[in-house]
């Protein structure tokens, strides 16, 4: 069927044991894979590849910079030139959205990994010890979640003011938190296993109980709200940048593109806005469909693909 | 049949007195696990059969203190395990013990293995964790382990998932797991409910073999009275979390004296039952153990039940030699 059901080494030799038969090294077959059987989720595998390496190299791509101003060429249309057009300014729309690419990777992977960090911390805590501490923390989070996401931010800018790692902090917190509530009902589940019972009667320790068998479980769907989570922070920093709330400009976020040159000149240079919305959408595609993916098949329960089980489930039933 | 053992003066490996587990529900309390006594000798084989709820597990559960809590409690007695009480033990003693000493094989092969970890890795779990062998012969061991549960092609299935695997095969891993630190008690509990009949057979005759080569003991939780019948040395009958029978397992089999377990008998076909004729099941249901009848637990399904059954429990009481019932009624006099 796959790889790991062909005939082991013939026979292992007794100084070095055959450790593995896979052919291929883990990530060349993992991404055959992908593109075999998720080929949407390989295009947005491609996408976020180009956003990285986008917002590394920018610098590169774009070496004028995203604030080289040339009011010469205000507003003018894409072109040989300016591939993207200019704006009010004479930006290059080009450099801009490259460097936004930077800006915009560098604060959803940070506010995402904090935010994960967040999640993992306080569900783990409060899921699998339970009790009084359970309690303590489910509480705290009722508290927070009380109050819509948008207050909050704006309280939060408000105290700390408009700026990079600020926005980074909120986001991470604000999703930090609402997402502690699917990692605590991952890991209750996974307590529940019996082989968590089977663990403890082996004499198991909780921190190797927590490690070995409670986190493997939640892997899943960490990985998926790590993903929904980059592309919901990508969002949402665009989202605040456009209400004046994010990164002040002149810094090339997405959403400040969007919001500041982009509504005011949307009639006589539509490129200003239609630009940036592009790129946030075609990032945000992406990087869903490579996650909805990565959850498919990192999944060992979902092992074989889901698209194959399908193909089997149909041909059973005669569809 | 001819290896069981009939020789009675052994060492008494576990001895339990009195083991009281209650459980909390909607502010009542279940007696799940109510004042029972018994002990398994070196090298024995002892069953503990009951049917669902009749508080088996929980007993067993309670030995090694892994009752999930709240909401249930140990409330009473002592588990004398090489005369050291084990609920007396301090949380990191007791982890040191469990699966080292005593181990546990659960009932569902299907879900007692996790399945985003190879069978080498969880195989290696009790090992890892006691430290029994050095790091660089794990792997060793592991194969040997495998070996000894006659698990083909052990190499390959060292690198397998859970899923790679069939029931059976994921049971002959429990095992592994088990023996893994050579326990001298192992406990399993209802080793074989979801195998086919003819992997259960191998599956018992298995852990029995190895459970002798050892030279360890094992308590064998089941509803199965032909499980029971082949594999165990003595039998401890229980009902509604309590004791009512015990004996050898010749005794409690041609000689079965508590009601319930004539009935269990009754319920089971037998090849010297006259073709067509029906079984005869117990009437009604086990009781709710939070409100438990008055009297004798069983009288109200008990065909014998006499006044005083059902206002005095009747303690578990010596009748011969190796046999213990709790019953006012004589069942041979009556039948």
């Amino acid at each position: 069927m796959n790889a790991s059901v062909e005939p082991a080494a013939v026979t292992a030799t007794p100084v070095r044991p055959a450790k593995r038969r896979k052919t291929l090294p883990k990530p060349v077959a993992f991404l055959a894979r992908l593109c075999r059987e998720r080929p949407l989720g390989a295009v947005g595998a491609l996408i976020c590849l180009l956003l990285l390496f986008t917002g590394i190299f920018a610098d590169l791509i774009a070496p004028q910079g995203y604030n080289a101003i040339n009011p010469i060429d205000r507003l003018k249309p894409p072109s040989a030139e300016y591939w993207f057009g200019t704006d009010q300014l004479g930006r290059d729309i080009f450099a801009r959205v490259v460097h936004g690419a930077r800006l915009s990777v560098i604060v959803a992977f940070a506010a995402t990994t904090l935010s994960i960090v967040i999640s993992a911390l306080l569900g783990i805590l409060s899921g699998y010890f339970g009790g009084r501490l359970d309690m303590f923390i489910q509480r705290l989070v009722d508290g927070w979640m009380c109050f819509p996401d948008l207050i909050l931010l704006i309280v939060a800018v408000a105290v700390l003011g408009p700026g990079t790692w600020q926005i980074i902090v909120i986001l991470g917190l604000l999703f930090g938190i609402a997402g502690s509530r699917i990692v605590r009902g991952a890991v209750l589940s996974a307590k529940q296993n019996v082989y968590v019972h089977a663990a403890q009667s082996m004499g198991a320790s909780s921190t190797r109980i927590l490690w070995h068998h409670i986190l493997p479980n939640v892997m899943a769907p960490l990985i998926v709200l790590y993903t929904t989570r980059l592309a919901a922070v990508i969002l949402a920093e665009s989202g605040l940048s456009f209400l004046g709330l994010g990164i002040p400009p002149p810094s090339p976020s997405w959403g400040g593109m969007l919001s500041l040159d982009g509504r005011s000149y949307m009639f006589q240079a539509p490129w200003l806005a239609i630009i940036p919305g592009i790129a946030l959408t075609v990032v945000v595609f992406g990087i869903n469909m490579f996650g909805d993916a990565l959850r498919d098949m990192l999944d060992p329960r979902m092992r074989g693909g889901s698209g194959r089980y399908m193909a089997r489930v149909k041909r059973a039933i005669g569809v | 049949m001819n290896m069981k053992a009939q020789d009675v003066t052994r060492r008494t490996l576990l001895d339990v007195q009195d083991l009281h587990t209650v459980f909390e529900k909607d502010g009542n309390e279940v007696h799940a696990v109510n004042q029972v006594s018994f002990d398994v000798k070196e090298g024995e084989i002892l069953a503990i059969v009951g049917e669902s709820g009749s508080g088996k597990s929980i007993t067993a559960m309670s030995l090694l203190r892994l009752i999930p809590s709240p909401p249930g409690r140990i409330v009473g007695g002592r588990v004398l395990f090489n005369g050291e009480d084990l609920l007396d033990l301090d949380d990191e003693k007791i982890r040191r013990l469990r699966g080292r000493d005593i181990a546990m094989i659960f009932q569902e092969p299907m879900t007692s293995l996790n399945p985003s970890l190879r069978i080498g890795r969880q195989l290696a779990e009790p090992l890892r964790v006691h430290g029994s062998v050095p790091k660089e012969k794990v792997r060793e061991r592991c194969l040997e382990l495998l070996r000894q549960v006659r698990l083909g092609d052990p190499e390959k299935r060292l690198d397998a998932y859970p899923h790679e695997l069939s029931g059976g095969m994921r049971q002959r891993v429990m095992i592994a797991m088990g023996l893994a630190c050579l326990p001298k008690l192992l406990i399993a509990d209802e080793p074989t409910t979801a195998l086919d009949v003819t992997v259960q057979a191998q599956i018992l005759e298995l852990l029995r073999d190895l459970v002798r080569a050892h030279n360890s003991s094992m308590m064998l939780i089941t509803h199965d009275l032909g499980v029971v019948a082949r594999y165990a040395d003595r039998i401890n009958v229980m009902y509604a979390g309590r004791i009512v029978e015990r004996g050898t397992a010749e005794e409690i089999f041609h000689h079965p004296k508590h009601p319930y377990t004539l009935g269990l008998m009754e319920s089971m076909p037998r090849l010297d039952q006259a073709p067509g004729s029906r079984l005869t099941p117990i009437p009604g249901q086990p009781p709710d153990l939070s409100d438990p009848p008055p009297g004798c637990p069983f009288h109200p399904r008990c065909r014998f039940a006499e006044a005083r059954c059902r206002s005095e429990r009747p303690p578990l009481e010596q009748i011969t030699d190796n046999h213990w019932k709790a019953c006012w009624v004589d069942t041979d006099a009556k039948r």
